[in-house]
């Protein structure tokens, strides 16, 4: 029978090879979700090692200047290695040690994943290999060199698009070639069942300290809370908790690239229609042939062409309202929380504060907008000066 | 029963595959009818699709060639169609689910059976998301092979009861791809499949030599090459036909040797 469904999301679509492997993970899972001891370490860490829990900040500046609800920014760029990927990973990695598994592997994109995992491994002693595509190597140099400085082995990966997509092939490929001693520590909310479930689980952290948080400063819910959405590991983090509080409002943000009209885009849920890709059944972008479409975004976290399936869901049951983001409106919010309160966010966090921008000033005073801030954007800048350059010159 | 149960009646089979569409889907046509013609009793046609995760660069390749000339599902129909007036071999697709899923499931069957495509090898499909297209494969007849790993383990006894057609025994972890060596005691596995089964077990993945062939079918009522055909198809392009002819009827004598 077939296990781990949203609705008719989900599943388990992944070579007979693997089989064992992810029920063995299942198992293994059930038990330490549960686990006194296991739930102790891993807050200890998440506490003392990655400096959970992150702040709420009240963005004071930004919400004069755009005039109407309330701004708050969760900041997971504030985590140990600088986005909430720590937060999945080590949970995965604590999970990995408990099975008794030596070595982690891991895809990244923007490399953010890769560097949590590469970190983990360094604090668990671990053998850790990262797969990240030849692109997204290109455009995160420095993210390649923090993974190899903390020990990690990074694996450059030069077939089909050479990003994110390709990574998670070719991370799935070496996990199926080596599983005995092998972890793969999955970064988003995607692939076979049971990883959308753990992964949301080890990221819900951050929807429940947005609760308690934001309780304890205005003793009411948030209106609205924003985050972007790639495969969707922070921001089924930043909705799970709220899920069933309809009054609050959940958007994601996803990356339109150039234009959803333009075929450079990783706006899924805008253009991408139903299939079956990477271990799951969910929306992925697809040619006319039902091959997966190569995806397009200015932020390498956000080049996907599909989401996991609970998001397929949450967007089904309209739970969750999902919008797409221009490359040119990320930067200017990227730009815009730089200057109005000193906090460089992620590119793909940008996507997230850029609707929060267009949002507020419909609001009235006394409604709340939480903006996930993902991750911080150090490694971003150059890249934003390059494109700044680039579109001069067009102009 | 069907043709493809047939073939291992009286007989150690020889499975071969190739990619559609490389390096064109009418070479396509000719490659299957020398194969079939020169001891291949069951060809498997791999449906391109762009992000094959149980394959290895051999075949990765090959796809990537066949993609790049715009093939699609019509044109192998098409090419279905057409070995199917000259030749009556046993024909088996191998697809991941989303081109299928995207032409749908019930449009995809019914093509199958009309053109005479006799089963379905799908890598992504585990034995327990059957579900997604066992009714179709059960209203149009396609046999839906079954995939057993050197990881199945437990699960060897639940895979195999419900075999049709033949067990796909995956000769080593990782991804299909030319080995020199195979370390897996396909002995021991073939036994635990036959303890549960009748249907027959043809071995694949990392094949290429009449060494690996003779040891092989000492156990196994069959093998499956796939990379070592798909290279030769690399090397010789537009030419190849002759060579995929001298090599299958090698590795055929090898089989009937090693039967004797």
């Amino acid at each position: 029978m077939s296990k781990g469904k949203f609705g008719i999301y989900g599943g388990q679509f992944i070579p007979e090879t693997l089989m064992n492997a992810v029920n063995e993970l299942e198992t293994a899972y059930n038990h330490f979700k549960n686990d006194k001891q296991f739930n102790d370490e891993l807050k200890y860490l998440l506490n003392e090692y990655a400096g959970r829990p992150s702040r709420l900040y009240f963005a004071k500046n930004a919400t004069e200047k755009l005039g109407g609800a309330k701004i708050y920014l969760k900041r997971e760029d504030l985590n140990h290695t600088g986005s909430h990927k720590i937060n999945n990973v080590l949970g995965q990695t604590l999970l990995a040690k408990k099975m008794h598994k030596t070595r982690i592997i891991a895809e990244t994109g923007a490399g953010q994943h890769g560097v949590a995992a590469a970190t983990a491994a360094a604090l668990f002693n671990m053998e850790c290999e990262v797969f990240m595509g030849q692109k997204d190597i290109q455009r995160q140099a420095l993210n390649v060199f923090r993974m190899q400085l903390l020990g990690a082995k990074v694996n450059f990966v030069k077939t089909g698009t050479k990003t994110l997509k390709d990574a998670v092939n070719q991370t799935m490929r070496e996990w199926s070639s080596r599983i005995d001693d092998t972890f793969y520590v999955l970064g988003s909310a995607m692939g076979p069942y049971p990883y959308p479930e753990i992964v949301r689980d080890f990221q819900s952290i951050i929807s429940k300290e947005i609760k308690e948080q934001l309780f304890e400063k205005e003793s009411k819910l948030p209106s609205v809370v924003i985050a972007c959405v790639g495969g969707g590991s922070n921001s089924i983090g930043a909705f799970y908790n709220f899920i069933n509080d309809k009054k609050v409002k959940l958007i994601g943000c996803e990356a339109a690239g150039k234009g959803v009209d333009t075929p450079k885009t990783a706006a899924t849920i805008a253009r991408g229609r139903v299939g079956i890709f990477h271990g799951t059944k969910s929306y992925f972008c697809q040619t006319k042939n039902g091959q997966i479409a190569p995806a397009y975004s200015i932020s390498a976290g956000l080049d996907y062409p599909g989401i996991g399936p609970e998001h397929a869901y949450l967007h089904e049951t309209k739970r969750v309202e999902y919008i797409s983001v221009t490359d040119k409106e990320a930067v200017e919010s990227f730009e815009f929380l730089s200057k109005t309160e000193g906090i460089i966010p992620a590119i793909e966090s940008a996507h997230a504060m850029y609707y929060a921008m267009q949002l507020a000033p419909k609001m009235s005073k006394d409604e709340i907008i939480v903006v996930c801030i993902s991750g911080r954007g150090d490694k971003d800048v150059t890249m934003i000066a390059d494109y700044k350059a680039d579109y001069k010159d067009l102009q | 029963m069907n043709r493809i149960t047939e073939i291992f009646k009286n007989n150690k089979a020889l499975i071969t595959y190739l990619t559609a569409g490389d390096p064109d889907i009418l070479k396509t046509e000719k490659y299957i009818l020398a194969m079939a013609k020169n001891g291949a009793d069951l060809i498997e046609i791999g449906i391109p699709f762009s992000d094959p995760v149980a394959e290895g660069e051999t075949i990765q390749n090959a796809m990537k060639r066949a993609l790049s000339k715009n093939i699609n599902l019509d044109d192998i129909f098409g090419a279905a169609v057409n070995v199917r007036k000259k030749s009556d071999i046993p024909l088996v697709f191998m697809t991941y689910l989303n081109p299928m899923f995207f032409y749908g499931y019930d449009n995809f069957f019914r093509r199958c059976r009309e053109v005479g495509i006799d089963g379905i090898i799908v890598p992504d499909m585990p034995f327990e998301e059957q579900e997604e297209i066992k009714c179709f494969t059960e209203k149009y007849a396609v046999t839906i092979v079954t995939l057993i790993a050197p990881t199945s383990k437990e699960r060897i006894s639940v895979l195999a009861k419900q075999a049709q057609g033949f067990v796909y025994l995956v000769s080593s972890l990782g991804v299909t791809g030319v080995r020199n060596k195979i370390t897996t005691n396909i002995k021991y596995l073939v036994a635990e499949i036959k303890k549960v089964t009748d249907a027959a077990v043809a071995v694949g993945f990392g094949i290429s030599n009449t060494s690996q062939v003779k040891e092989i079918t000492k156990y196994a009522d069959g093998i499956i090459i796939g990379s070592a055909v798909v290279k030769i198809i690399e090397q010789y392009k537009d030419n190849a036909a002759a060579k995929l002819a001298d090599y299958t009827s090698e590795i055929k004598k090898a089989m009937h040797k090693s039967n004797l």
